[in-house]
């Protein structure tokens, strides 16, 4: 069958207009011709979402240092997290900010006119001492302020934008990535891109799990596409469970309203994370609250009709307070809860909420090839964001360093990708360059079986969220998997009702629902192997740390068949550029 | 359980020649139950071709702007029972061109977004440190910068529908955001473009777009302030 392709040649093409992407985009432009791919229109991504703040050592408002910020990062991460990135990161972090302000990032301030900050989990001064206020916030929209600044400044910049562009494969020729296969949702027509690099910043995958708080398009396509050309996931199996979800709809309430002084209430009435962590009690790493509140539930002190869930309580910082600081949440709220926050509890339960792992990175986001014996970064090929690990989060990451991450790695990646433009020629395409991502594509506009999207997601979700939760074993994790290949099976015999050309949604998430399958066995395998606990993993089976067998990035690699999940290891990078290594301790807060 | 009607725009331009009207019962599954769920009902279990788009299901990404019995509203943060009606007319967005079903072409109307300059314009070097604002500086803001672009606003707008080329109240909105902004120095660029015939002077005040928005903004503010300021500059 001959299918008409389009061929376009740019310096640098960037997957993905979430913050990182964009960030990319918008510093990679002021060098060489660049392109955005996006799924939807930029200002769409889940970037928008974020709420609570990004966190830098500005210390506008009591003393801050990045050390200690570096300190939080690594203690946070439970020690998984890569010392070098992680200095990186937060020796970057002022200026980084100070940047995005100059693009016109409207900041909330303070009464000196300075950027305002607030305390947020696990951010400490003096290495654990007492929580500090290092959350630098736009009210309760941060990543909407961060994400539209962005996309105003790539515009202003000359990026060229390809919106509600699908990717569908990663295009490699001899070792070097040169481009992606792209699928216009709009109409339907395909479209090579050739790049002399490529940075993926795809975004994460939560909508594996049925209780959420990310938006409909995190599928983690981008986890799914690397993996089919022979790249790893590193360290698959920590997610991170988000504390406060609001009982039955998983939409985030920001961990900023603990900052603002928000408390977690039993049945009792009782603050019980004081008994968790009694120095920083409600404010401790999102790992340790969420298994706090599920073992309350589990001992019988939950709220509701079901004893299933734990209450947040804001009221006693005052309407005016609330309505200033967090006017977003009064309305998430309101439409969610049907609860007026300013008045009474916000019933809230553990939401999955972001891939801690991802595309393995060294700290320049250049991406990894490798596993304990050697490692080599991949000629053309950068990621940063959700969908990268280059990995400051490790285990477990902390609040409003996402937000970072974004930013640093995202200009990082773009200045990294143009300078690897500007030195290297184009690689040329294979002759059969998009083979298999449009055979793929026609599996599925073509399928005439019998299952559709709504059966098939409904159970992943499900599954994945009872057996690949807050607390796992073994048992769970073997049945996951079982389900997982039934699941893949039936995708064999799928069917697409929508036969159009034109914004065929249909097949969009049929496509989305193939990488996710692939995306939740690769993750369920690494984490029936990964034999202890630590940050977001957290095992009945096995319930302590082992840093003699596990301090280690898992990878997950595909066999040959494309299909089956092969898990491998890489070391941590223990060292940083300058500083000591904080070498692992016991996590106490 | 209470189930409601729904009558939904269909157009596909591959197979229809006129758009037509399709009907689908919902089930409203729960107290607070979204338009976006009943849509998503429709789509996952009945009719997998039903098109439109959703991104955040949040009411901040302006994926999701429809019109609702007449009325422009964002469908994730829309509740069904809230309209008051068991019988529900779902149409695309007016005064935007249908590329199939509930899906309009927006690309116009982010065009027109650039056009006003949506970025911080600075002629004064930057400081070290961050640009000092104060609150009440910073306050000037809010109302402006939350605008999730969703496109409710123009397209509720008779100006925007008779005038293919007027900028619309959200192009103004987000204008307005950066005129007022402390911190920016670039009025002079874009007030020329905004006193355009297809500008701010197209618009007839008649606040359509102020009841349009989700999210509560005030665009026909933005767009007195504009021309304030612009017939001050002209003596
Ligand atoms: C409700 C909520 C609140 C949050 N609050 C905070 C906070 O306060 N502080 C903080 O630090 N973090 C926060 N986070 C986390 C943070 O927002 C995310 O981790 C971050 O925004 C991810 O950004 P990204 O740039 O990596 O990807 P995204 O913003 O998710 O963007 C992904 C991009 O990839 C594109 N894409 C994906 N697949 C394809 C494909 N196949 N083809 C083409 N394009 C594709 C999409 O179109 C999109 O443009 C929050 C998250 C949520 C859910
Ligand atoms: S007030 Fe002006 S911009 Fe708003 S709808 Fe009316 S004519 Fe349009
Ligand atoms: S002003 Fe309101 S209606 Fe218009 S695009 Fe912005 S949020 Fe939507
Ligand atoms: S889906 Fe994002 S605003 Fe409704």
């Amino acid at each position: 069958m001959s299918v008409k392709i389009e061929y376009h040649k740019f310096d640098v093409v960037v997957v993905g207009a979430g913050g990182a992407g964009l960030n990319a985009a918008q510093v990679a432009s002021q060098y060489c011709k660049t392109a955005v791919i996006s799924e939807v229109y930029p200002t769409r991504s889940h970037t928008i979402s974020a709420q609570g703040g990004i966190s830098a050592a500005l210390g506008n408002l009591e003393e801050d240092h990045w050390h200690w910020h570096m300190y939080d990062t690594v203690k946070g991460s439970d020690y998984l997290c890569d010392q070098d990135a992680a200095e990186y990161m937060t020796k970057q972090a002022p200026e980084m900010i100070i940047a995005l302000e100059h693009i016109g990032l409207p900041f909330s301030r303070t009464p000196e006119g300075k950027i305002a900050q607030r305390p947020f989990g696990g951010h400490t001064a003096e290495f654990g001492k007492r929580a500090v206020k290092r959350a630098c916030y736009a009210a309760d929209r941060t990543g909407h302020a961060m994400l539209q600044t962005l996309y105003e400044k790539s515009v202003a910049q000359g990026t060229h934008f390809y919106s509600e562009f699908y990717a569908l494969e990663l295009l490699v020729n001899d070792g070097a990535v040169n481009g992606v296969l792209c699928f216009d949702i709009q109409n339907g027509e395909l479209h090579i891109f050739n790049a002399k690099a490529v940075v993926f910043a795809t975004g994460g995958n939560c909508r594996i799990f049925q209780t959420n708080s990310n938006a409909h398009i995190n599928t983690g396509d981008g986890l799914a596409l690397a993996m089919r050309k022979g790249f790893s996931w590193s360290d698959a199996e920590f997610f991170q469970f988000h504390p406060t979800g609001i009982y039955g709809a998983g939409n985030l309430i920001t961990e900023g309203v603990r900052g603002e002084g928000g408390i977690l209430l039993n049945a009792q009435g009782e603050r019980f994370m004081e008994r968790y962590a009694p120095t920083i009690k409600d404010l401790a790493p999102r790992d340790i609250v969420s298994r706090s509140m599920t073992k309350e539930v589990l001992e019988g002190r939950g709220v509701g009709q079901f004893k299933d869930h734990t209450l947040l309580k804001i009221d006693h910082i005052g309407a005016a307070n609330i309505m200033e600081k967090l006017p977003g949440i009064h309305e998430l709220a309101l439409v969610f809860a049907g609860v007026d926050c300013t008045k009474e509890p916000i019933p809230v339960n553990p939401t999955a909420h972001y891939q801690n792992g991802g595309i393995p990175t060294g700290y320049l986001s250049q991406v990894i090839k490798g596993n304990m014996e050697k490692e080599e970064f991949v000629p053309g090929f950068f990621a940063a964001g959700e969908c990268a690990s280059a990995s400051v989060h490790g285990a477990n990451r902390l609040g409003t360093n996402s937000l970072l991450d974004l930013v640093v790695f995202g200009r990082t990646a773009g200045e990294q990708a143009a300078k690897y433009a500007m030195a290297n020629s184009i690689v040329s395409l294979k002759d059969d360059a998009g083979s298999e991502g449009l055979a793929n594509l026609q599996k599925y506009a073509n399928a005439n079986g019998k299952y559709t999207f709504g059966e098939i997601w409904g159970e992943l979700t499900r599954t994945m969220q009872t057996k690949m939760g807050v607390f796992r074993t073994e048992k769970l994790m073997k049945e996951c998997y079982s389900t997982l290949l039934e699941l893949e099976a039936k995708m064999d015999d799928y069917r697409v009702n929508d036969k159009s050309s034109v914004y065929n949604l249909d097949l969009i998430e049929a496509l989305e629902l193939n990488n996710m399958i692939l995306v939740a066995k690769a993750c369920t395998q690494a984490a029936i192997l990964r034999k202890e606990s630590r940050g977001g993993h957290f095992r009945d089976d096995y319930p302590d740390r082992d840093d003699v067998n596990f301090l280690k990035h898992t990878e997950v690699y595909l066999e040959e068949d494309c299909k089956t999940p092969r898990v491998d290891y890489r070391k941590v990078r223990l060292q940083p550029l300058t500083v000591e290594t904080f070498p692992p301790k016991a996590r106490v807060y | 359980m209470t189930t409601v009607t729904f009558e939904i725009f269909r157009y596909d331009p591959d197979k229809d020649k006129e758009p037509y009207y399709q009907t689908y019962k919902v089930e409203l599954r729960r107290p607070g139950y979204l338009m976006l769920d009943a849509l998503n009902q429709i789509k996952w279990e009945q009719d997998p071709t039903l098109t439109y788009r959703r991104s955040c299901r949040e009411g901040v990404c302006g994926s999701d702007g429809l019109n609702v019995n007449g009325v422009n509203m964002l469908s994730c943060m829309t509740k069904v029972e809230d309209l008051g009606a068991d019988h529900i007319v779902v149409q695309p967005l007016p005064g935007m061109n249908v590329m199939r079903d509930l899906v309009v072409d927006v690309d116009d109307f982010f065009n027109k977004f650039i056009a006003v300059k949506p970025y911080l314009i600075r002629k004064s070097p930057n400081p070290d440190k961050e640009i000092y604002q104060s609150p009440e500086d910073r306050k000037k803001l809010d109302g402006l910068y939350e605008c999730i672009l969703c496109g409710c606003c123009s397209s509720s707008c008779p100006s925007f529908w008779a005038d293919k080329k007027y900028l619309g109240p959200n192009a103004a909105l987000r204008a307005w955001r950066y005129i007022v902004d402390s911190r920016d120095e670039g009025a002079e660029e874009r007030l020329p473009i905004l006193n355009d015939k297809h500008g701010v002077w197209r618009c007839h005040t008649i606040y359509n777009c102020v009841e349009a928005c989700p999210k509560e903004l005030n665009p026909t503010e933005a767009i007195m302030n504009i021309r304030k300021m612009l017939l001050d500059q002209q003596v």
